[in-house]
């Protein structure tokens, strides 16, 4: 950075800019912890009762702790095979001559371009024939074929960048193909396998349209659907409990940020330097 | 151990690479297949060392056939020619990693790449990544993995092409002096003929899959059997002229010049059109057989100057001399051909 420009008109207009954004996420969490009226800019009393559903659960509603279980199973399991699956399949579409690869790239590609919603009735009655209609592994497993296609195609560009000849190395200094894959190709895509896991994870945290339609029941309840349903509740309209309950849902997201930033940083710069 | 390729061939798809190739590589010899791209070198050392499948023929290590033996069995060290160490790992466990794979106990697999380590001068170096190295070191890396399982044969496939060029030259020498020092057979493959005749025992030179010429550096350059292996060895490249042969001799049509031709071949050759080369080291000033042509190029090399000399027809001669008076280009020049050392060759290239 040098001074051949003037740094505060730049730090004001960017100030302006984001002034509102910051603004939301601050009053955001005041009125988590006040009883500040509408429209009143001035926070009035320090308090803990929109913070009562930690303890209590709402009438009709489920525990906020299964739900927030339910979120946690349906985003780690998701993660997990997105992980495992991806990272095979993305390098046999990158090394292995497969029958109909090309195909196979292709299809994938199409099937990443569907919106989620012109899939939801289909699979619905896919459930509902096989059981798994208001289950968390039915929905866990929607979850993950349309998370696949985005982790298959990232793992496989990817191992693209991992040089053959470290591959013919491997196999001449007497190690199996699988070998090779687990010892020395995974380790160079390392950063890919972390900052898919992260995605996932993500995604899988903040997943709304699925588990609504999918598995709605209260026992398999994720907080997505939990927070939509207080704000649809037009009887017992609590909105400093809406935002409540939404600072809880977003803190694992902001805490998971802070750890791994770095990481999330490296899919731009990753390869395989040593 | 002995290499045998017995009418070796490689396909790829429709496409045949390689056919029927015979080599042999004796116990303890290094052998360089010297060759430009395209012309099947490394095709036939990745075939070697298993990598590619064989499409006909057999391979043998000793007296054993190899050629349906995996990689991971035929027991090979090979070096890449981008060296191909394994970035997440140090260099005592990239050198570590075939025993690793092996299942040697720790101790072992610790004093076996101490050793080496100490054979190929890395041993401060043993606990850094690959990316911590400079080119030079990352090669001999790459070599003592290679050589750390004791490997029947080395491959070495263009190892010195990603260095700059005094490494080129430290590690040419180093390479053939751990060659010698473990006694093991190596191929060397190459399109660098300094390299080829600098550190091989004998090269094979190859052109569009087929091995054309084996013999051992010197008397290659003194003997080759065909116009493309006498231009492929020797820098500056050797320069050739087209004429007729009359009463004896050479006639060089642009300027009338006469080079005086052995006996046997002015008689078999009377009247026919022949290309005869003439290596730069042999055209020079006090040559015996006068030329005249206008001096087109000069490049000094230090202590010698190459002079390219442009007869009227545009055919050029080569001329490599210490440093003298000045020369300048677009000077006249009538400097002597040693026609004793004149190589014939037919017009189809084959010396005669």
């Amino acid at each position: 950075m040098s001074g051949n420009y003037r740094k505060w008109p730049m730090i004001v207009f960017l100030s302006i800019l984001t002034g509102p954004i910051i603004l939301m996420y601050i009053y955001l969490f005041v009125d988590t912890v006040t009883n500040t009226p509408p429209g009143s800019m001035v926070p009035n009393e320090f308090t803990l009762e929109h913070w009562r559903f930690l303890t209590e659960t709402i009438p009709g509603r489920p525990s906020i702790w299964l739900a927030t279980w339910n979120t946690f199973v349906f985003a780690s399991v998701t993660t997990v095979i997105v992980l495992v699956v991806s990272s095979a399949a993305g390098y046999s579409l990158s090394r292995l001559q497969l029958p109909a690869r090309s195909f196979f790239l292709g299809s994938i590609m199409v099937l990443h371009a569907f919106p989620t919603v012109t899939l939801l009735i289909a699979i619905f009655l896919i459930l509902q024939m096989l059981g798994l209609y208001n289950s968390l592994s039915g929905v866990i497993l929607v979850k993950i074929s349309l998370e696949l296609p985005f982790g298959i195609w990232i793992m496989k560009g990817f191992y693209d960048t991992v040089s053959w000849e470290i591959e013919m190395a491997g196999i001449q200094d007497g190690a199996t193909r699988f070998q090779v894959w687990t010892k020395l190709v995974l380790p160079n895509v390392k950063p890919a396998i972390m900052a898919l896991g992260i995605f996932s994870f993500l995604a899988g945290w903040s997943e709304f349209i699925l588990p609504l339609v999918l598995a709605p029941d209260n026992k398999v309840q994720v907080l997505s659907v939990y927070l939509a349903a207080l704000i649809a509740d037009d009887n017992n309209f609590d909105m400093a409990l809406f935002k409540s309950v939404g600072v809880f849902y977003v803190l694992p997201v902001i805490i998971l940020f802070i750890f791994f930033q770095n990481k999330l940083m490296n899919i731009y710069s990753g390869g395989n330097k040593g | 151990m002995r290499i045998l390729l017995d009418k070796f061939t490689k396909k790829f798809s429709d496409l045949t690479v390689i056919d029927e190739m015979d080599l042999e590589v004796r116990d303890g010899e290094m052998i360089a297949l010297l060759g430009g791209s395209g012309c099947g070198k490394s095709t036939t050392l990745f075939s070697i060392c298993g990598i590619h499948k064989v499409n006909g023929g057999r391979i043998l290590f000793g007296d054993k056939d190899v050629t349906n033996v995996t990689s991971q069995e035929r027991n090979v060290g090979v070096v890449f020619q981008s060296f191909a160490l394994y970035p997440h790992l140090t260099v005592e466990n990239n050198i570590g990693f075939p025993l690793k794979l092996r299942k040697e106990s720790k101790a072992e697999i610790k004093r076996k790449v101490d050793e080496i380590a100490e054979m190929v001068h890395i041993e401060p170096l043993l606990q850094r990544r690959p990316g911590e190295l400079s080119g030079g070191q990352q090669q001999r890396v790459a070599l003592a993995r290679a050589l750390i399982r004791r490997p029947d044969v080395l491959l070495l496939d263009e190892p010195l092409a990603n260095l700059d060029a005094t490494l080129r030259l430290e590690m040419r020498s180093e390479i053939r002096r751990i060659q010698q020092e473990t006694g093991i057979t190596a191929v060397l493959v190459t399109h660098d003929q300094v390299e080829a005749m600098s550190m091989c025992d004998r090269i094979a030179i190859m052109d569009a899959g087929k091995i054309i010429q084996i013999a051992k550096p010197r008397d290659m350059y003194e003997n080759p059997v065909s116009d493309y292996v006498a231009g492929f060895l020797g820098s500056p490249p050797i320069a050739f002229l087209t004429g007729q042969v009359q009463d004896g001799n050479f006639v060089e049509p642009s300027t009338g010049t006469k080079m005086p031709l052995s006996a046997e071949i002015a008689a078999s050759q009377s009247g026919r059109q022949v290309k005869v080369g003439i290596r730069p080291e042999y055209f020079q000033p006090d040559g015996a057989t006068k030329i005249a042509g206008t001096v087109s190029f000069m490049e000094s090399q230090g202590r010698e100057t190459l002079y390219n000399v442009t007869l009227p027809d545009g055919s050029i001669l080569r001329s490599i001399q210490g440093v003298h008076d000045p020369v300048h280009i677009g000077d006249r020049v009538e400097w002597g051909v040693d026609s004793a050392e004149m190589m014939v060759f037919d017009m189809n290239g084959l010396r005669l």
